[in-house]
């Protein structure tokens, strides 16, 4: 499910390109992680479209920089994939995978207006690779749930070893997941809300 | 102004040139999963070619995103296009939901019962 150039205009008019015409609203969800955590394989498996991706561009204030960067405009495009889901038919969700990096920090702002909270994946053979993207989300305020990604090799952990690494709090969700398959990744979007939910009800 | 809509754009700089310099529009920009699409009205002649491309890729519900990755052209540039066609009538939006109720109780239960249908 290697697919790279998901993004081309053609042939998407042919099926399902457009939202039902039932739906009246939409919502969205970050799917955030270190490169190579799996987000673009989740949003693949749960998605109805094939995942899309867009160039965001930024402008940059200073943050470090090792990807494409026009030195004369100081501007850096990132390319953020995104899914979606028609649920219930009355409702659009959309999945958005951002990357964690410090430098992508300022693609998150317009972005994460509006979200309803945010999966972060987690691979435990490096867990200081999904510092920046917790630290992103707590500076944000975004509330959110982590999803362990197992892949071959992987430690075992304890949940209280991976709440204490990852620092994250008691009410914090902590699953597992294969973002391979659609049933663990559904179940991890479900935890997400579940939580969000529960916030929502004792405000 | 007579690029190939196809294009995709790698350029820092052609986005600012398409928006007229209008890289802030000076109110909040439509958030990406807002969704849109093309009013019954019949587009003027006078229509930019850039205008016009959004307007083929909107004849159904799409999001600001969508329309974004079909377009090739960044969402930041596709928002401001968006909402000069929406100043023209030529563009509706579903009336997006309001801040308050994002993490409003009932519309958290539709996702969440949404998503539990899916198992
Ligand atoms: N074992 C295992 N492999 C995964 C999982 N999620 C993704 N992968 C693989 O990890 C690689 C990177 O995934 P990708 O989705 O591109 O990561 P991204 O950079 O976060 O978008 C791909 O080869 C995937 O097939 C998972 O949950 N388990
Ligand atoms: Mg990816």
């Amino acid at each position: 499910m290697a697919s790279k150039a998901a993004s081309e205009a053609s042939g998407a008019l042919s099926s399902g390109k457009y939202v039902n015409s039932s739906v009246a609203g939409a919502a969205k969800i970050m799917v955030v992680g270190p490169l190579g955590v799996g987000k673009t394989t989740f949003i693949g498996t749960v998605s109805e479209i094939k995942p899309l991706s867009t160039e965001a561009v930024m402008t940059q204030a200073g943050a470090s920089v090792d990807v494409t960067v026009d030195q004369a405009k100081a501007t850096t495009t990132v390319a953020l994939d995104f899914g979606r889901m028609t649920l219930d038919g009355e409702l659009v969700l959309y999945l958005f995978g951002t990357p964690g990096q410090q430098r992508f920090l300022p693609a998150w702002r317009d972005l994460a207006r509006g979200a309803l909270g945010a999966l972060a994946l987690v691979d435990t053979r490096d867990l200081t690779a999904s510092f920046d993207a917790l630290g992103h989300l707590e500076d944000l305020g975004l509330p959110f749930a982590v999803a362990v990604n197992v892949f071959p090799g992987s430690p075992v952990h304890s949940d209280g070893e991976l709440r204490a690494a990852l620092d994250l709090l008691p009410e914090t969700p902590l699953v597992s997941c294969d973002a391979r398959d659609e049933r663990p990744s559904v179940l991890a979007l479900i935890a997400l809300v579940r939580h969000l939910l529960l916030a929502a009800e004792s405000s | 102004m007579t690029e190939r809509p196809d294009d995709r754009t790698t350029s820092a700089v052609r986005p600012y040139v398409i928006t007229g310099g209008r890289a802030d529009a000076g109110v909040e920009p439509l958030s990406w999963e807002s969704l849109v699409m093309a009013a019954e009205t019949a587009p003027p002649a006078t229509l930019q070619p850039e205008h016009r491309t959004i307007l083929t890729h909107c004849q159904g519900l799409l999001s600001v995103a969508e329309v974004s990755a079909h377009l090739g052209q960044p969402p930041s540039v596709v928002q401001v296009l968006l909402a000069d066609l929406i100043g023209w009538g030529l563009i509706v939006t579903r009336p997006p939901i309001p801040p308050a109720e994002r993490a409003d109780v009932t519309m958290l239960r539709k996702v969440l019962h949404g998503l539990e249908s899916r198992l």
